[in-house]
């Protein structure tokens, strides 16, 4: 057992650390998110030069064929800089997919462009209807000729908008909810038929709704297995959330430090905040809801590609519950240590807790997961 | 990075295993696993079984008896040991006052005092807190007065565990009243069979009789049995706190009665099912074994970077809070798993061997006087309080 980075993986830590410590200031950051994209295409190519898009990719694809440790650490800096390009959509989750379930051909034409920058993805699993539940799928794709057509409406598409490509989950036999009968479809981003609106979401991101009306694409767009295709959701799913947990790792460190800081530089009657122990003891709370939110995550990520499903299930589940308990916690009780200055937009501590709040939310809180756990 | 158990530890955990399913005594297994009392000989018996085995103080250096285990084995043999319902060893010779002594100590007490803690002949206590001195322990003020080659020592300790079975007490006595708290503090080794001293058992919310006080009256300790030098007794009494914590977060004994709780609510029944079944019931019991895994994984990064020659961080205080916080929640768990039952106060049915017919379901007799038990678990070996100021003073640097 050993829970240590090898060389390699400590360098790529100290470059992502680095990248972070030198772009990713708050004034910076506001630029970007305020930008049309709502992310940096020049960050976006320095991360391909870096070799981050293809961090955990083949090296057949040009990628540096690390796995779910390497996507962790990247994930984990971007936590603490409050990083917004589409790591996660683009490279965890579609590149995740395409890897998965692409075929040979598609793999070889679209997977180098993904490492070098040129192509932009997002995966659109949830609907309006769906909530949490990735089975919940009413996007239909009926049989036409030897393609399908499609048609529905995809809700909260991380980086939906300015994605080049866009993998869609729809239904291509069974009823809605029914575990069989969905299918991936990879589809163009302005393919006719396809609307999108984009907005920002609280944390700064881009999202959108995307709306499929009579899109046709061909046989070849399917990824993955026909009428298969939720062990593929379930499995990128799963990576995702090995991603924003070392991503939320990220942000809580980084809320952890602002607010011990904070107690040491603020003072009132006549001290510190730091002398006072209510607010100590408050401080430690945060300290081992930190340690123990990293413990949760490490496993999950280290059981990723472990062979007994029930105990990846497990550890994953229990990840996100863990995550979204403490990042509850330790959100609310920074800025409550924070005092008003905790409600202004000024400070970055109120920044970092509204992507921390929002990663609870994301592939489905810790209520949701729970309950998954407890089915298991 | 990797989860797995190297292929020696495992081996290593399969030899454990082994060992511990052929030699713990059954009738002791069953005290422990139904929570009923366990007595001196059970403690005794087990801890005589590892010695001769040469188990028994792994921690130790190989000289005095000890073995060359890893930091992680001997972890792991803990856990097994919980995991196996074995009796947890009393610490107060094996992990308090020996390796004080086989650290500071000198020439004769290590070739007197270690032998006769691995054998079992002097059975230890730990005089620390005093009736005014509880989690301000540097307030202390038994005396020991030097007189010509003997100390004579006046004062009380208390929530003394085990006394009423010591045949010695490593005791904090104050040498120098005119030094400021942690100064002027000796660390003596008291003989409990003498006059002068008198131990009063304390009865407990439980019912249970494991603590004492300790009135010391002009109690004689010879000079040659004070632990290194005068007034130094301070840093011996945080050397032996900070030393080997591991197995600290309990979660071996956690992970065994979070088991037995499981297989309690298949049995009582709830509505229309069972209690395993009742939805509020169940997500009680998954929280507990979601915190469990996390403070379980939490212990073995500590491990694992120990392993390495890593110093220990705050992980020690960390899992001390979390670790007790778990074994209460369970114990609180178990006792309402039992409903009405919880309620019948039987004292001779915590006794193994109980003849009559229960009330209630059989195992439901300790299970209330468990968790009112249980609460000693988050005031004892410094508060959570405490544990939560030390971290915020050595770790945040607040």
């Amino acid at each position: 057992m050993d829970f240590s980075l090898n060389e390699e993986q400590q360098l790529l830590k100290d470059s992502v650390d680095r990248f972070v410590r030198d772009n990713y200031e708050l004034a910076k950051r506001r630029t970007i998110v305020a930008s049309e994209d709502g992310f940096s295409r020049d960050h976006w190519a320095t991360m391909a030069e870096l070799g981050w898009l293809g961090a955990a990719l083949p090296e057949d694809y040009g990628g540096i064929g690390g796995g779910p440790i390497e996507t962790m650490i990247i994930m984990e800096g971007f936590g603490r800089g409050l990083v917004v390009e589409p790591y996660l959509a683009s490279v965890v989750l579609g590149g995740g997919l395409l890897l998965a379930g692409a075929d040979d051909a598609t793999k070889d034409e679209l997977l180098p462009r993904l490492v070098e920058g040129k192509l932009h993805l997002a995966f659109a699993f949830a609907e309006p209807q769906a909530r949490f539940d990735l089975f919940d799928v009413e996007t239909s794709a009926a049989k036409n000729g030897s393609g399908y057509v499609l048609n529905g409406k995809k809700g909260v598409v991380i980086h939906g908008g300015s994605a080049d490509k866009i993998v869609v989950s729809a239904r291509t036999a069974g009823t809605a909810r029914e575990t069989d009968g969905i299918t991936l479809f990879l589809v163009d981003g302005d393919a006719p038929g396809v609307s999108r609106r984009s907005y920002r979401t609280i944390d700064g991101l881009r999202a959108a709704e995307v709306t499929l009306e009579n899109v046709t694409v061909p046989a070849g767009a399917v990824i993955g297995e026909v009428d298969d295709g939720l062990a593929l959701i379930d499995d990128v799913v799963r990576r995702g959330i090995a991603a924003v947990a070392a991503e939320a790792v990220g942000v809580m460190d980084t809320m952890q430090t602002l607010t011990n800081d904070y107690l040491k530089t603020r003072e009132q009657f006549g001290r510190p905040l730091a002398k006072f122990q209510a607010l100590q003891h408050r401080m430690v709370d945060i300290l081992i809801a930190c340690e123990e939110s990293r413990s949760a995550m490490l496993v999950a990520t280290l059981r990723l590609d472990e062979p007994n499903a029930v105990l990846r299930d497990k550890a994953v589940a229990a990840a996100k519950v863990k995550l979204g308990q403490h990042g509850r916690f330790i959100g609310e009780n920074c800025i409550q240590l924070h005092g008003g200055m905790g409600m202004t937009d000024e400070m970055h501590i109120t920044h970092y807790f509204k992507r921390l709040a929002m990663i609870d939310l994301m592939f489905g809180d810790h209520a949701h997961h729970m309950k998954r756990y407890m089915a298991l | 990075m990797d989860l797995r158990f190297s292929e020696e530890d495992r081996a290593f955990q399969e030899m454990a295993r082994q060992f511990i399913e052929e030699n713990l005594p059954t009738d002791i297994r069953e005290k422990v696993k139904g929570g009923l009392r366990l007595s001196k000989d059970d403690y005794v018996r087990w801890h005589k079984i590892l010695a001769k085995k040469g188990w028994l103080v792994p921690e130790w250096p190989e000289e005095h008896g000890g073995t060359s285990w890893t930091p992680f084995q001997r972890y792991i043999f803990l856990e097994e040991q919980a995991r196996a319902f074995a009796p947890r060893l009393v610490a107060f010779g094996i992990k308090m006052v020996g390796p004080v002594i086989y650290t500071f100590g000198d020439q004769r007490q290590k070739d007197y005092y270690l032998p006769r803690i691995i054998s079992a002949e002097d059975f230890w206590c730990q005089g620390y807190s005093e009736p005014g001195s509880g989690s301000d322990l540097a307030s202390l003020q038994t005396r020991a007065v030097l007189k010509g080659d003997h100390y004579v020592v006046n004062g009380a300790k208390t929530w003394t565990t085990m006394a009423q079975y010591a045949d010695r007490m490593f005791c904090l006595c104050r040498t120098d009243p005119s030094a400021k708290n942690q100064e002027g503090i000796s660390f003596l080794l008291i003989d409990m069979k003498q006059p002068g001293i008198e131990v009063k058992p304390i009865r407990t919310l439980d019912g249970s009789q494991e603590i004492n006080t300790v009135y010391l009256t002009d109690v004689k300790v010879p000079v040659e049995d004070r632990v290194g030098e005068e007034n130094k007794g301070w840093t011996y009494a945080k050397f032996l706190l900070s030393h080997e914590r591991s197995g600290i977060a309990r979660i071996g004994a956690s992970k065994a009665n979070l088991e037995k709780l499981r297989q309690i609510a298949e049995r009582e029944r709830c509505g229309d099912g069972y209690l395993i079944e009742d939805e509020d019931f169940k997500r009680e019991i998954t929280q507990v074994e979601i915190d469990l895994h996390t403070l379980e994984y939490t212990e073995l990064r500590a491990m694992t970077a120990a392993a390495k020659g890593e110093a220990p961080g705050p992980e020690a205080n960390v899992l001390k809070i979390r670790g007790t916080e778990l074994q209460q929640k369970i114990s609180e768990l178990l006792m309402r798993a039992m409903g009405y039952y919880a309620m019948p106060y039987l004292p001779e049915a915590m006794e193994h061997g109980y003849n009559e017919d229960p009330i209630g379901p059989a195992e439901a007799a300790p299970l209330a006087g468990i968790y009112f038990n249980m609460r000693k678990t988050s005031i004892y070996g410094g508060t959570n309080e405490i544990q939560k100021n030390i971290i915020a003073k050595m770790v945040l640097g607040l």
